[in-house]
């Protein structure tokens, strides 16, 4: 880990808030340790930015360890920029060259309105797990754990979809601004496991019909989403989704 | 007062204490439970899962959370899993197992009947969490699989691959969610609470301001339920996520909620180290991996080889030289202090010479890279991608670093503070873990609060209060917002020369180096003389740019760095006046010989539960003596 400096040109999306007009403002930045991570040379910026009495930029994060969600931002029109099954947290700057120049821009999407700067409101991703992605357990109903044998393959298989941060770059990455990505990882979490069954037919269709009128657009199957994704949500989890979508429809009480 | 310092634990024997309390509990009828409204401060596993089963129940639930949405809480950050007294590996563990590991890995400064009930309702956890979806780990039977934690002998922590903690947040946060689709929960997510109302002393409501409009909104019920986390973030650096603060708790202190043990801070052991003067955060490497990871340091210490070219017979294994029993699975306070030990006497190594080496070199040749890939791939990778280096074939280079903090709001059997109406559920109290937290307990204690306690003993509440006809019409919700609104205005007019951000690393540097892992009394006095020095340059040279009514995160952290400087002080009197070692407070007059940490229990066997008394006046330290019926006092040893 042998750090050096490096220097950048950021052009940054500036929005003051949700109705105002936005733009690209230019920042020049020197002495980047190649040890940073993406989040800290933006506070690098926003010190400079507060000592020369400016206001900073405004963006999402919390846990910076890649798990909470809540960061992310188009790096150079990527979302969380180019690593794989990377969040922008955990991205770093010995990632960049000297001397280069960076566009960063807050997600896009209809659903994802701009509140300021790089910060968009998400709560549309909340009510697309509202409308079904849950058990409908109550607390104190619970038997045993150990009652219903999960085979291993079924429960692997639904750890990898339920890996999902929330994060929305499988939303930003598309171009047609979908979230089906996100809405098939927890659909097909639950569809493996038994404790999923019961509701496995609404859960489908309500979440489905709560993405759509959220305002996300349709999935096409471009596997944008699967490139840009920090936890590794794979495209089959739509695929699983569709064949849900087409079983609850065309077999089941709730689609008829 | 009477209720002060009544812990109202329940008579009987440890086993029945928690029956005869459920059995004593006044209940709300079914019908009447629409008539109630409980405000759940932080969405985390305590508070998510507080809040889903309350509205279950059919109260009438409204959530607040400074992240844009309830699920981001930073429980979600927690890896290795969960403790249950389960005994699925039929390795002898038992209800009594997992208490007593409890009481004596916190060094005797928990109170038993709480910790009794800690381990009793654990096991309905991995059930209730298991219903609701949640991908525990199984073997290829299908049933569920166990891991070893430190400071226990037995396998009870289930777990989730190194994601525990986001599986069982969603679990809980979906929960939450399917309450707000029935319209029983509302979710109020970019909110900070930034002032408790109460009315004649009794809790009634709360203030927090809406982070993108800046307004500043009062919402009201009958109870209140603090789920708000801990303050490791006072250190500057810490594993909690940048936005995580005390400031919800501190204002409950200064409306009359005791804050118990605050120098009770957790040092984990295992952390990647600090590297530069930028760096914002800490990230944590789970416990989980000393089940397979080797801790060792050179034997010399002017040994500036790579680890791969020093032979094993010159390396220092030291916690297993130290503690042959446990090994490298001993507790955290204990691991982290033999490290500090290690790099103090100079062994240390890594361009700092403040770091030790975690070495999976023989668990890879005994059980395949694949197989510890399967258990620790995203730990592995997350530490690759900061360091840039591989841990399958360099060892992995850790130091400790603030992690989890024991001490919190005073809280009673029931979870309620002293402040009536006030609960206080998960880390934001002070009650299970005692002077050290073992790990995977911290997710347990958190559902344990929130799914099978505080909907019990709130319930309790709301049945036997006779309650005023309270709204935010009231003049003490005016009288709150004013307040709260001329501490924004001022923070905004100071317009100095320094950012929040610098004050905060310079409070966060004056309590790792003071009031760190170890603490002695001149630096504590001199801690808080300089604590004071900087809080008073705070409020006249902090530069806050932007205006109080729009989304500005720099005006966010200002309030919550303000109420860090007021609280490191207390942390620190706390440490002062606590003259004993015991769990994660090492006070360095009171050791043994061999520099192990020396308990004093002839004098301090309580907590101390600190009372505001105003701003210019000294907290008063009231005392809840800990009796230890069922785990006799003993010397902690994990040798």
């Amino acid at each position: 880990m042998s750090a050096k400096t490096i220097s950048l040109t950021l052009r940054v999306w500036r929005q003051k808030g949700p109705e105002e007009k936005g733009h690209l403002q230019t920042y020049k930045l020197s002495g980047i340790s190649t040890d940073m991570s993406f989040l800290e040379m933006l506070d690098v910026l926003n010190e400079q930015l507060i000592e020369n009495g400016e206001e900073p930029v405004a963006f999402d994060h919390d846990c910076r360890e890649g798990i909470c969600g809540a960061c992310g931002m188009m790096i150079n029109g990527q979302a969380h920029g180019p690593d794989r099954e990377t969040t922008t947290c955990q991205l770093h700057m010995r990632r960049f060259r000297d001397g280069e120049t960076l566009v960063l821009e807050p997600w896009r999407a209809t659903a994802f309105p701009i509140l300021r700067d790089l910060v968009v409101d998400r709560s549309a991703l909340d009510r697309v797990i509202q409308a079904g992605g849950y058990v409908s357990v109550n607390t104190g109903q619970a038997q045993d754990a150990n009652c219903l044998p999960v085979p291993r393959q079924d429960q692997e298989s639904a750890m990898d979809a339920a890996a999902c941060i929330g994060c929305g770059a499988c939303v930003a990455s598309c171009k047609n601004a979908s979230a089906m990505l996100f809405t098939s990882a927890k659909v097909s979490q639950l569809a493996q496991l038994p404790q999923g069954q019961p509701e496995r037919s609404r859960r489908v269709l309500n979440m489905v019909s709560t993405h759509d009128s959220e305002g996300f657009g349709a999935c096409t199957n471009t596997g944008e989403c699967e490139a840009a994704c920090p936890a590794g949500i794979s495209l089959s989890h739509i695929a699983r989704l569709n064949r849900e979508f087409v079983r609850a429809t065309v077999c089941s009480e709730e689609g008829a | 007062m009477d209720n002060v310092l009544n812990s109202r634990v329940p008579e009987g024997p440890i086993q029945d204490k928690w029956d005869n309390c459920k059995r004593d509990l006044k209940l709300v009828a079914p019908n009447n439970r629409r008539k109630f409204t409980v405000l759940v401060v932080g969405t985390g596993l305590a508070g998510a899962s507080a809040a889903a089963s309350l509205a279950e129940q059919g109260y009438n639930v409204k959530t607040f959370c400074y992240q844009d949405s309830a699920r981001r809480a930073h429980s979600i950050a927690a890896q290795g899993g969960i403790n249950a007294a389960k005994n699925y590996p039929n390795d002898g563990d038992s209800t009594w197992r997992l208490f007593y590991d409890t009481v004596k890995g916190g060094d005797f400064r928990a109170r038993e009947a709480n910790v009794y009930r800690l381990a009793q309702v654990s096991a309905n956890i991995i059930d209730q969490c298991v219903a609701q979806g949640v991908p525990f780990a199984r073997e290829y039977g299908g049933l569920l699989a166990n891991r070893t934690f430190g400071g226990a002998q037995v396998s009870r922590t289930f777990y989730c691959r190194g994601q525990t903690g986001q599986q069982l947040l969603l679990g809980a946060y979906q929960g939450l969610m399917r309450q707000v689709s029935l319209g029983k929960a509302e979710n109020f997510a970019r909110r900070e609470m930034i002032d408790l109302v109460t009315v004649d002393g009794v809790a009634r409501g709360i203030v927090c301001r809406n982070m993108v409009t800046g307004e500043l909104e009062t919402h009201y019920g009958h109870a209140v339920l603090l789920c708000t986390g801990g303050y490791g973030n006072a250190f500057y650096l810490s594993t909690n996520a940048k936005g995580c603060n005390v400031t919800a708790a501190w204002r409950c202190y200064k409306r009359g909620a005791y804050f118990a043990n605050p120098c009770f801070t957790q040092i984990h052991p295992t952390c990647i180290p600090v590297h530069g003067d930028y760096q914002s955060k800490l990230t944590l490497m789970s416990e989980s991996l000393r089940n397979d990871g080797r801790v060792w340091v050179p034997k010399r210490s002017d040994d500036n080889r790579p680890p791969s070219q020093i032979p094993e017979d010159e390396r220092d294994y030291y916690l297993e030289r130290r503690y042959p029993a446990f090994g490298n699975m001993v507790p955290r306070d204990v691991a982290s202090r033999a490290a500090k030990e290690r790099c103090d006497a100079g062994f240390g190594i890594g361009e700092t010479n403040m770091a030790v080496y975690l070495d999976f070199k023989r668990a890879i040749a005994e059980q395949g890279e694949d197989v510890i890939r399967s258990k620790y791939g995203n730990l592995f990778h997350m530490y690759e991608k900061i360091t840039a280096e591989n841990p399958y074939h360099v060892p992995m280079k850790i130091y400790p670093a603030v992690h989890y903090t024991m001490g919190g709001l005073w809280v009673d059997y029931h979870l309620q503070s002293t402040v009536p109406g006030l609960f206080v559920l998960g880390e934001a109290n002070f009650s299970d873990h005692g002077a050290n937290r073992l790990g995977a307990s911290a997710l347990m204690q958190g559902l344990a609060d929130g799914y099978f306690v505080a909907p019990y003993t709130v319930g309790n509440y709301l049945a036997g209060t006779k309650f005023k006809d309270v709204t935010d019409a009231h003049p003490r919700f005016t009288e709150v917002v004013d307040e709260a609104q001329s501490r924004i205005n001022k923070l905004i007019s100071i317009q100095g020369s320094r950012t929040v951000q610098s004050f905060h690393r310079e409070l966060g540097q004056i309590l790792w180096n003071q009031c760190g892992m170890a603490r002695n009394e001149a630096g504590l006095k001199d801690a808080i003389a300089k604590i004071r020095a900087l809080r008073s340059e705070y409020w006249e040279n902090v530069r806050v740019p932007g205006t109080g009514e729009s989304l500005n995160q720099q005006l966010e952290y200002a309030g919550r760095v303000a109420d860090f400087m007021e609280f490191g002080e207390l942390l620190a009197l706390d440490a002062l006046e606590r003259r004993e070692s015991c769990g994660g407070h090492f006070r360095e007059e009171s050791q043994h010989e061999d520099g192990e940490a020396k308990r004093n229990d002839a004098d301090f066997s309580h907590v101390a539960a600190w009372e505001f008394k105003g701003d210019d006046e000294a907290p008063v330290r009231n005392t809840e003596p800990l009796e230890f019926k069922e785990v006799a006092l003993s010397t902690r040893s994990y040798k």
